[in-house]
């Protein structure tokens, strides 16, 4: 393949496109890592010798995609062009899928998804509630696109924003573009991102780089990972346009090790893209030049701190050090770098090409365009979806998500991971953008939500956290260093009811000094959880230390497990499952668990038919009771 | 010390010196060769690792001790990393892990005395629409229970 320009590029879409017309069926896979886990590779494989068994080979093409965001129905399965969507599709499914839905164009009923509200079976992807309240403008690829295939993205316009860009453009026009689409980084805080490309713009320097945030350390969050695995091109294509308004010629791309599928991808497309002129010197026969690089870390949180990030690209640990100078000015090696987020980039292709009125409309007045969010926890449709920012919590988690898990009550939902904060219900109406957020406590940090049920203790949830960033905090600073440490202190001793009546003053007061005092975003919201749950919830915080009580029954302190004698059948299974022979009883009798024995696992409440539903927990009051009539086993 | 590792290792400084203007940028890159090759980053691989880098071994160590996914000790054929994090938890990964721990006989960050197993709790994977999950190396697993983990062990013997 020889190396594409302006003009070139358009002929070889056209070729492709015209190569693509034969009215063949396609059969999409979705390969992202939730479907690769149910065996996706396994059954496109099936497919594949299907079609080559059936000789259908001129008829039928089998493509694995990137992540098609409904992880929880996977592996799905997409008969185009028809759309049609089939869930959960297993390989002893193949037969059926073609001889009825390839060979005669009928429905495998089975396999089409139940909307569980109306009963109602719905045949095309877009049709199903989840999809269908989305506005997928950066995500939506994600299903029709092979990632390992170049050809894909450029069937699908891929690299024509580039091309306008390069052909017609001045630096200055698309900074002048991603500001007035007012564009604001996905990677947390949410700076303007045009803003910032014209602050490091305006740097001389012999050198400047771009770097693309993928470390996504966020618990729950995994779109960017989504991105890179599907559609990797759209953020290559982003951060060339960047690079370009910004004058860099150097571009490094950070993954997390832990993103083996990503790293795989992201290093394919570039290779592909540096083979067709698309990097490189010269790119699409420009003046232009630029190549970009995957540089893997090493397992931190914090180096997904920007400036922790250059430290470790330059080989040293990730230390976040003071701004300013920000890295606009003085980045990696001391050079102008402009560094903004996965789900950033591949915003600015779809900017460019649609152009910034179109994507202002999308959003709210502050916050413009779409958010992808992963919806994970205690919720019915675990996955990804993207939305128009300013959408309700409660459409999102009740109308998209489903509702919570097992019929139980939602509690709360937790934005913004380690840095962000628990929403409680009463907010599920607000419009859910990056200024409503920084009202409520938390923020949109890089999208994950965590729903929480009823059963979930949030004095946990914030121990939970604080454990978290006390463990990955780099311990440079003190405040953040020993405050936290601080913080989980006290919070673990409230959860084992040893919490004293002046621990909410000091949570407070230690919250807020580490707030002002540390060095980066870590420690700077590292108290964000204790917070918001102080504020919301601030009653179960009271029943833990004044009541030895925890009201969701979870702390392991604080919570007995009890065989109720009226319910109790005398089954044996509960006996059989303890793993610490706590329980004891014969067949047809009572079974009693002996307290001081007791582990707290909970295998006899997971076991007890629910028919039965002998096994209770009790706290408080009732805890005590019950451990004052406890009897010890009696040794068989 | 193995010449084929100092032979990989020089290609990849050359290749990443090529790339960057500073040859220390290749440290990271060269640590995860490292460990690929000997399983394991202790004194005598910093030490190999700073020579083919020119700097100290001090500094090497420093970065070594930072990062969590570089092991300095060796670990098990299969290093079985359970996400201890909020999403697993809520799903259950507690007792999967207790589950683990009574299987193999090991507490987390220990390896079963055969050294084929270490057992590892480990943050948010980034695979929280299957949680609870693992990884077993660098293969990802999902939607798990005690019986599927009793399959996966099973099916690895
Ligand atoms: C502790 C910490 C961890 C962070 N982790 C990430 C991350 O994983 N991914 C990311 O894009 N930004 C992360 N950030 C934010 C980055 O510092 C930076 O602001 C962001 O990459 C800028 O991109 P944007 O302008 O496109 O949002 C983190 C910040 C802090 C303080
Ligand atoms: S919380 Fe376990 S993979 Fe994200």
């Amino acid at each position: 393949m020889s190396k594409l320009n302006v003009s070139s590029l358009d002929s070889l879409r056209n070729k492709i496109l015209k190569k693509r017309k034969k009215d063949k069926t396609i059969v999409t896979i979705c390969g992202g890592t939730g479907c690769h886990a149910y065996g996706c590779m396994e059954l496109a494989e099936a497919f594949k010798a299907e079609v080559r068994a059936r000789k259908l080979t001129n008829r039928v093409e089998v493509r694995t995609t990137g992540c098609h965001g409904f992880c929880e129905r996977g592996p799905i399965v997409v008969i185009q062009p028809q759309e049609i969507f089939y869930q959960r599709v297993k390989g002893s499914d193949i037969d059926e899928i073609f001889d009825l839905t390839i060979l005669q164009n009928k429905l495998v009923d089975r396999l089409l998804y139940v909307d569980s509200a109306s009963g109602e079976k719905i045949v095309e992807e877009k049709n199903v509630p989840f999809y269908k309240l989305q506005k997928r403008i950066i995500f939506g690829n994600n299903g029709f696109i092979d990632p390992t295939d170049i050809e894909d993205y450029i069937a699908l316009d891929g690299y024509r924003a580039l091309a306008k860009v390069l052909e017609g453009m001045t630096p200055e026009d698309v900074i002048a573009e991603i500001e007035k689409a007012g564009l604001r980084g996905r990677g947390g805080a949410g700076f303007p991102t045009g803003k910032k490309w014209e602050i490091c713009r305006g740097y001389k320097a012999d050198q400047k780089y771009i770097i693309c945030n993928a470390d996504e350390g966020d618990p729950g969050a995994y779109m960017d990972r989504s991105l890179l695995e599907g559609n990797p091109h759209s953020v290559i294509e982003g951060m060339i346009i960047g690079a370009y308004a910004i004058g860099a010629t150097e571009g490094y791309i950070y993954v997390r090790m832990e993103y083996p599928l990503a790293v795989k991808n992201i290093t394919q497309a570039l290779e592909d893209a540096r083979r067709m002129g698309l990097l490189g010197d010269s790119i699409l026969g420009s003046k232009f030049s630029l190549d970009i690089h995957v540089f893997k870390g090493a397992g931190a949180f914090v180096s997904g701190e920007e400036t922790s990030l250059m430290a470790s690209i330059e080989g040293r640990r990730a230390f976040p050090r003071q701004k300013p100078p920000f890295p606009a000015e003085q980045g990696l090696w001391g050079k102008p770098t402009n560094i903004n987020n996965v789900e950033t980039w591949a915003n600015v292709p779809v900017i460019l090409s649609k152009g910034a009125a179109w994507f202002g409309k999308i959003g709210t007045r502050k916050s413009k365009g779409t958010k992808i969010f992963s919806l994970v926890g205690k919720i019915n449709n675990t996955g990804l979806v993207e939305v128009p920012m300013g959408m309700t919590l409660r459409e999102i988690i009740f109308d998209i998500g489903g509702g919570i898990k097992d019929g139980k009550k939602f509690k709360a939902v937790q934005t913004g991971g380690p840095s962000g904060g628990c929403i409680p219900a009463d907010m599920l109406d607000s419009p859910i953008d990056f200024d409503t957020l920084n009202k409520a406590g938390s923020m949109m940090g890089s999208g994950g939500m965590i729903v929480m049920d009823e059963d979930t203790c949030m004095v946990d949830v914030a121990r939970y956290f604080l454990h978290f960033t006390q463990e990955e905090s780099c311990g440079k600073c003190v405040p953040c260093r020993i405050g936290n440490r601080q913080l989980v202190d006290i919070l673990t001793r409230i959860t084992k009811g040893e919490g004293k009546a002046e621990d909410l003053k000091t949570l407070r007061s230690l919250a807020s000094t580490i707030k002002s005092g540390s060095l980066c975003g870590l420690g700077q919201t590292a108290p964000n959880p204790v917070l918001t749950t102080m504020r919301y919830f601030e009653d179960e915080y009271i029943a833990h230390i004044e009541k030895q009580s925890c009201p969701a029954l979870v702390c392991k302190d604080l919570i007995v497990y009890f065989i109720e004698p009226d319910k109790c059948v005398g089954c044996l299974l509960c006996i059989k499952s303890c793993p610490v022979d706590a329980i004891s009883g014969e067949r047809r009798e009572v079974h009693v668990i002996d307290q001081e024995l007791c582990i707290k696992c909970g295998a006899c409440l997971d076991v007890c038919p629910a028919k039965v539903g002998a096994v209770s927990k009790y706290t408080g009051k009732k805890k005590t009771a019950v451990l004052k009539k406890s009897v010890k086993r009696e040794k068989p | 010390m193995s010449p084929a590792f100092m032979d990989l290792t020089k290609k990849k400084i050359e290749e990443i010196a090529g790339r960057y203007p500073d040859k220390r940028a290749a440290l990271l890159p060269v640590l995860h060769l490292a460990q690929s090759e000997f399983g394991q980053i202790g004194a005598a691989e910093e030490a190999l690792v700073a020579a083919a880098l020119d700097i100290k071994p001090i500094e090497v160590h420093e970065v070594v001790t930072f990062y969590t996914m570089y092991n300095r000790t060796s670990v098990g054929t299969y290093h079985i990393q359970v996400c201890s994090n909020l999403s697993c938890s809520l799903l259950g990964s507690g007792k999967l892990i207790d589950h683990l721990s009574r299987k193999l006989g090991i507490l987390p960050g220990e390896t079963t005395k055969d050294g084929r197993f270490t057992l590892s709790t480990v943050e948010c994977l980034g695979a929280c629409e299957e949680a609870p999950s693992m990884m077993i190396n660098f293969d990802y697993y999902g939607g798990l229970d005690e019986k599927k983990i009793d399959k996966i062990l099973d099916d690895l013997k």
